[in-house]
């Protein structure tokens, strides 16, 4: 199989503009005659579903949740990049490229992320125009605030709530669809498999999660918009429900999979606090901002304060180490998360972590609202404070904040193409649910900007290429195709119901987490990752001989879902843990012990691994098989990142 | 490291939850013992707990809906003790700690109640009709492109930022839960007001407040009498302001109708 990235010909500010003329285009009375399936309701999923009806084509959106709104980027805090350089700092398109390349770790695609930061400025017009409610300065414009691993201010917020806002206004823009009749809405409805005729994506199959009732849609192309797979590792940051299945069984479809062990540690969440523990919560980064990153600056002082013979306020302005503020001068607070992350980790393996378990840091606000007012400082985090106070019982404008890394997002996802199509003819893979554009790392606020800028500026002109050149004939859902999926579906759910096991599907992820957190998280090695994959296929095993699903398929039945989950966590964790491991360099959130520098930043390996890794679904239990897509840099120089 | 408090003692508490099979059946308070609680537990995660206890004895858990528990989905409901996401104010079901009961106690868990919300099973309640509403016209009648620039119109921060604290409503339907009527108008007026105070919704603001009014009737809520207790149970703290807008917005509305 050779990968095609189709990108267009050109100087790399001309690419997409060429690229849109390219195209092919639907004439508009044939836009009706198309019908497209939009998986998840997120930025990516709800934003292009709108766009697509505003068209005129006929889309069914599915949902998970009880309502489109509930998607899991209601939840993000920060903000969303966009280079219109309102502050006239010095910001660019360029430059936003730029960082995002250099924030990845040199391992995204180019000619993807100049589109990126091209289309971010349209993406905070069309927000505007919906009624999203920035934040704004007194002469009435919108406010910017800076992001980790960028010197300029480009990111536009609604106070900690812009993930809210911004879902907000593309689930009003996908409800005026539904009002028109545009879109048809399948809430509480989780994707099961992905039917391919000819070699085609042409439907899905699903099950209607209130009566069981096992369906299949049909359609000419089939949009996954489903977000990523954090939740591998039981605890992280994301919603407990957003899972990989619809990613994953497109997978075993044939869908690759790229760069599966690119995932990003937060540095800035709550930390754990007991087993029952059921997610993690972040604390956004741009209260990073303001607040300084310190530890003791000795074991000692560290272990006392651990004993509780003394507070953290008995610590001494000398005794503490702002080692983010000495390692990173230029920086400082604001390196990447992957940085940021990584050195926590090394303060807390040293022993001078904070916290009875010695596994958090301080984020201290004292310097801040001692120069700002403290009424300043609520004002711009209040809510995230408030959302501390409630989980932790302490005051964060009294005490410093305690924070440690967690499982955040997935840089690794869906292959796709220039197009976000991937390589089934007919699939695309947006938002978060693709690998396309943050490379080894994420920066932060970015997020945002690309399932925005999928769903409402990329994906509308590049679907109507694939449709153009797709007949109208419908494909009936008693096709063969569709009833051997159905069949599939039904007989891994009767599977999952018979066993009858000791274990809960909670045990089983759980045990998973704690493999994939211990040996392909912050820091891997080749040893740990081969124990892994051992580890993780006995588990797998274990779970098909003793995992306890109770009820019937034929009812809202909350084990039955989460099985099938976790059932298909079990498969795509070990592909992360053969993907770490064939990756021998560290690169953004991939850290291989092995391959650092003697200051133990990331050590790349640009000669044997500026390429893209994605694998091709053999069989359960079968060695994957990789397909590398090399990565050319022709606008910016592979240098090492430092944030110094 | 139990969090903030580690000396604090797990609790022993008595739950009287609502079981019901699904919308046809009829359901009933069924009483469970449940020990070894911690403090530093969130609500839902106590209920993971009974979970687990329940699947281990091959008994059907039960069913509540949750997805972010970080107290912005609006997804998680659960009326706890006879108030909408518990006893502490502006706080989710998700967010709310249970350092906030106290060893021995009993805690009834109940669904949502209202006409507008029937039962899907056991504290799963139906809430298509809050989506039904916003597609009435909780909308700024924009397509994708063709927009202006975002600075084009200026907007004072103190409209945006009211604009902003109406926005933020989670739709999780508490404010129909804990009114007596169950009636929906805080969650519409939030949006209206939202979109009546920006200059981008102002084009519209009549014919939105009209339809999202006659859907709210449509699916049964109930009228609003002023109790205001649907603002003082929100947990996002929504406020009544937001009612008063609506009427005088339904009011004009009415009274230069532009709705054929």
């Amino acid at each position: 199989m050779i990968l095609d990235s189709k990108l267009p010909e050109g100087p790399l500010a001309e690419k997409w503009d060429k690229h849109k003329f390219d195209v092919k285009l639907v004439n508009p009375a044939n836009k009706r005659k198309y019908d497209i399936i939009v998986v998840g309701t997120g930025l990516a999923g709800a934003s292009a579903a709108a766009s697509f009806g505003e068209l005129g084509y006929n889309v069914k959106a599915f949902c998970f949740q009880d309502s489109p709104r509930r998607a899991h980027s209601i939840a993000a805090q920060g903000g969303i990049n966009a280079a219109k350089n309102y502050q006239n700092d010095g910001d660019s398109v360029f430059r936003l490229f730029y960082d995002t390349i250099k924030g990845g770790d040199y391992r995204a695609r180019e000619a993807n992320v100049y589109r990126l930061a091209q289309v971010s400025v349209n993406i905070i017009d069309q927000c505007v125009a919906q009624g999203v409610p920035f934040a704004r300065e007194y002469g009435g414009l919108l406010a910017n605030r800076s992001f980790g691993g960028a010197q300029v201010s480009r990111t536009f917020y609604a106070r900690g709530q812009t993930g809210q806002q911004l879902l907000l206004g593309a689930y009003s823009a996908l409800n005026r669809q539904i009002a028109y009749g545009k879109v048809k809405m399948y809430p509480r409805t989780e994707m099961l498999d992905l039917v391919l005729v000819d070699g085609k994506a042409r439907g899905i199959v699903v099950r209607n999660l209130i009566t069981g009732k096992i369906e299949s849609h049909s359609a000419h192309a089939v949009v996954l918009a489903t977000g990523g797979y954090g939740n591998v590792f039981y605890l992280s940051t994301n919603a407990m429900g957003s899972n990989a299945t619809a990613a994953w069984r497109a997978h075993k479809k044939g869908a690759l999979f790229a760069n599966p062990c690119f995932t990003q540690i937060h540095p800035t969440c709550i930390p754990v606090s007991g087993d029952y523990q059921s997610k993690l919560t972040l604390m956004s980064e741009s209260l990073r901002n303001d607040g300084r990153v310190w530890v003791p600056k000795t074991v000692e002082i560290a272990e006392r304060l651990r004993r509780g013979e003394i507070t953290v306020n008995d610590i001494a302005e000398a005794d503490r180490d702002y080692y983010l503020e000495r390692k990173y001068p230029a920086f400082g607070n604001l390196v990447p998360r992957d940085v940021a992350s990584r050195n926590a980790k090394l303060v807390c393996d040293e022993g001078r972590g904070v916290g009875a378990s010695g596994l958090a840091v301080y984020l201290d606000f004292a310097d801040a609202i001692k120069r700002d007012g403290q009424a300043a400082i609520a004002a711009k985090y209040g809510n995230l404070f408030e959302m501390y106070a409630k989980i932790t019982d302490e005051n964060p404008y009294e005490r410093p904040m305690r924070i440690y890394p967690a499982v955040h997002y997935t840089m690794g996802g869906l292959w796709v193409d220039y197009n976000l199509m991937t390589n089934v003819p007919g699939l695309y893979a947006a938002g978060e649910a693709n690998f396309s554009d943050h490379g080894a790392n994420r920066l932060g606020a970015s997020a945002l900007m690309q399932g925005l800028a999928d769903g409402y500026f990329v994906l509308p002109y590049t679907i109507g290429d694939y449709l153009a050149k797709t007949p109208y004939d419908k494909v009936p859902v008693d096709h063969p195709a569709f009833k051997e999926a159905e069949q599939n579906v039904i007989s891994v759910n009767n599977k999952l119901l018979s066993i009858n096991g000791n274990r809960t599907v909670d045990d089983f992820h759980k045990a998973l987490g704690q493999i994939m957190w211990e040996y392909c998280g912050m820091a891997r090695n080749a040893e740990g990752l081969q124990f892994a994959k051992q580890e993780i296929r006995k588990l797998r095993d274990e779970f098909w001989r003793d995992v306890k699903v109770v009820g019937v398929n034929e009812e809202l039945n909350i084990t039955l879902e989460k099985a099938n989950r976790v059932a298909d966590f079990l498969e795509l964790g070990e592909l992360m843990v053969d993907d770490a491991l064939n990756r021998n360099e560290s690169c953004g959130g991939h850290f291989r012990e092995e391959y650092q520098t003697p200051e133990n930043e990331a050590l790349r390996d640009d000669e044997n691994y500026a390429y893209v890794a994605a694998w091709e679904f053999t069989g359960v239990g079968n060695e994957p098989r990789l397909h590398k897509e090399d990565l050319k840099f022709e606008n910016v120089k592979l240098t090492q990142r430092s944030y110094k | 490291m139990a969090g903030s408090n580690p000396n604090a003692k797990p609790m022993d508490l008595t739950l009287k939850v609502w079981r019901q099979k699904d919308k046809n059946a009829t359901g009933q308070m069924v009483t469970y013992p449940i020990k070894g609680i911690s403090p530093d537990m969130s609500f839902l995660e106590m209920l993971d707990v009974l979970n687990e206890d329940l699947l281990r004895k091959g008994e059907d858990p039960v069913a509540f809906d949750h997805d972010c528990r970080e107290g912005i989905c609006g997804m998680c409901s659960l009326f706890i003790n006879g108030r909408p996401h518990g006893p502490e104010r502006g706080t989710t079901t998700c967010q709310l700690h249970m350092r906030h009961f106290k060893d021995g106690d009993t805690i009834t868990i109940e669904p949502w109640r209202a006409a507008a919300f029937p039962v899907h099973k056991d504290l799963v309640v139906d809430r298509s009709a809050f989506d039904r509403i916003q597609q009435a016209g909780g909308y700024v009648s924009v397509n994708t492109g063709g927009v202006p620039d975002a600075n084009a119109i200026p907007i004072p921060k103190s409209i945006a930022d009211k604009a902003f604290d109406a926005a933020t409503c989670i739709g999780c339907g508490a404010c129909v839960a804990a009114c007596k009527n169950a009636s929906a108008m805080l969650f519409v007026s939030a949006k209206v007001s939202q979109l009546a105070m920006l200059p981008q919704g102002k084009t519209e603001r009549k014919t939105r407040v009209e339809n999202m009014v006659a859907q709210m009737d449509i699916e049964g809520f109930g009228a609003c009498t002023n109790t205001g207790a649907c603002a003082a149970e929100c947990p996002v703290g929504i406020s009544l302001e937001n009612i008063n807008m609506l009427r005088s917005e339904f009011i004009y509305a009415k009274a230069t109708s532009e709705n054929m």
